[in-house]
């Protein structure tokens, strides 16, 4: 097994799993119902995608499991999504800024995996990202909408970015699982892609009237699986128990 | 007597094919949709490749069923699915004849442009965006500041 490439795939498949899981319990609870039907739809989309990377990391890996066993099956330590898709949801602001920050970090990524060297993985990033696009358009409006709104939404805005701001980091961060997929032509070097984040960002947090936090610390863990946030674990309660408490069931 | 003549030509089967309707919006064919990529004879099997609007559509699985109840009620016994990701399904393969059908449906059919160019019900050109997001993951929500209607987008994509 190539086990690099194997990494690289959970890593991009457990993003999209566990932010498409965390997206989801929002369902029937939105502050409105168009925006339910948001968050229901983007939910999917990445659900979506996760059944195309997690399908394809289980084929590289070659022992018989598929995407729902890779989903349902491990446990927390196993997982490789970044910590901040895992964070809770708290209020709708929140939901947005953790959904603008990484939708802004996903659409470049796609951008640059659609040249991959694999065609598989170009093929799911060129699928991928015409989603993706429809996702960042808008979470930014919506952090513009808020940030620059009343007096309340503002302030909610800015604590979900301060808040939220240490667990950006880790989407830059190179190991040796980075350098075996540029040396192969297959994804870019994570920190080559910080400076057209920033400037992203930097445009639509301006437009909000929001202050990116002075802060350079950043929790690391999450996608070489080192250590996850106690949420995490919270999470996978949740969304596994099904197949925990019936093996196999189908319907 | 020869396999060859009891199989049912390709254009055949893209007929029969456009007798069947996409699950979430009848009105139009899986045809018109752009979905059904390839047909074609290997031996004495038909094979079938289907790209998915949205990756997450959950009507692509329904979609497989219907193409593959049609094909049987028309006596093919067997078949292969492909379910194909590349390249990328695209609002450019709807029909022309799909995207009359929606229109007519009240459904506004995609544009370049990215919105409507009008209400499908009044026809009026002053049209807002309510969402990007609508009834399933191909549509955004618009409404008309005429007839004050609320209406379906087919999002180009």
């Amino acid at each position: 097994m190539d086990q690099a490439l194997f990494q690289f795939l959970l890593r991009m498949g457990d993003n999209t799993l566990i932010l498409g899981h965390r997206v989801s319990e929002w369902c029937g609870h939105s502050p409105v119902l168009e925006e339910d039907i948001a968050l229901a739809n983007t939910a999917l989309d990445l659900i979506g995608q996760t059944q195309m990377w997690l399908g394809l990391a289980a084929e590289v890996q070659g022992e018989g499991a598929d995407a729902d066993k890779l989903a349902f099956l491990r446990d927390a330590w196993d997982f490789r999504n970044v910590l901040l898709v895992e964070m809770p949801n708290g209020d709708f602001g929140q939901t947005l800024m953790r959904q603008f920050l990484f939708d802004a970090w996903h659409s470049i990524m796609l951008g640059r995996l659609m040249t991959s060297s694999n065609e598989q993985i170009a093929a799911i990033a060129a699928k991928a990202s015409k989603e993706v696009t429809y996702h960042l358009e808008r979470s930014a409006d919506t952090v513009v909408g808020l940030g620059d709104g009343t007096e309340e939404s503002h302030a909610r805005m800015q604590a979900a970015l301060d808040y939220l701001w240490p667990y950006v980091g880790e989407m830059f961060v190179s190991d040796d699982v980075d350098a075996a997929m540029v040396a192969a032509g297959i994804a870019p070097d994570p920190k080559a892609l910080r400076e057209e984040y920033d400037a992203l960002i930097g445009r639509v947090l301006a437009d909000a009237t929001l202050t990116i936090p002075d802060s350079k610390f950043g929790h690391t863990g999450g996608r070489d699986g080192r250590m996850h946030t106690e949420h995490l674990g919270h999470l996978l309660t949740q969304m596994q128990w099904l197949q925990r408490a019936y093996p196999g069931a189908t319907w | 007597m020869s396999i060859s003549n009891s199989q049912p030509s390709e254009t055949q089967i893209w007929e029969w094919l456009d007798a069947v309707p996409d699950p979430e919006i009848p009105v139009i064919s899986v045809v018109d949709l752009g979905i059904v990529r390839q047909v074609s004879w290997k031996d004495d099997a038909l094979h079938v490749a289907v790209t998915p609007t949205y990756s997450g559509c959950p009507a692509t699985s329904i979609i497989e069923i219907d193409i593959e109840t049609a094909l049987r009620d028309h006596g093919i016994e067997k078949i292969t699915f492909e379910r194909r990701i590349a390249p990328a399904w695209t609002t450019d393969w709807l029909t022309d004849k799909g995207r009359a059908k929606l229109e007519d449906y009240g459904i506004a059919p995609p544009q370049a442009a990215g919105g409507p160019t009008h209400c499908p019900q009044c026809k009026s050109t002053r049209v807002t965006k309510v969402s990007q997001f609508g009834s399933t993951p191909c549509k955004a929500h618009w409404r008309c500041e005429d007839c004050l209607e609320p209406f379906d987008y087919f999002k180009c994509i």
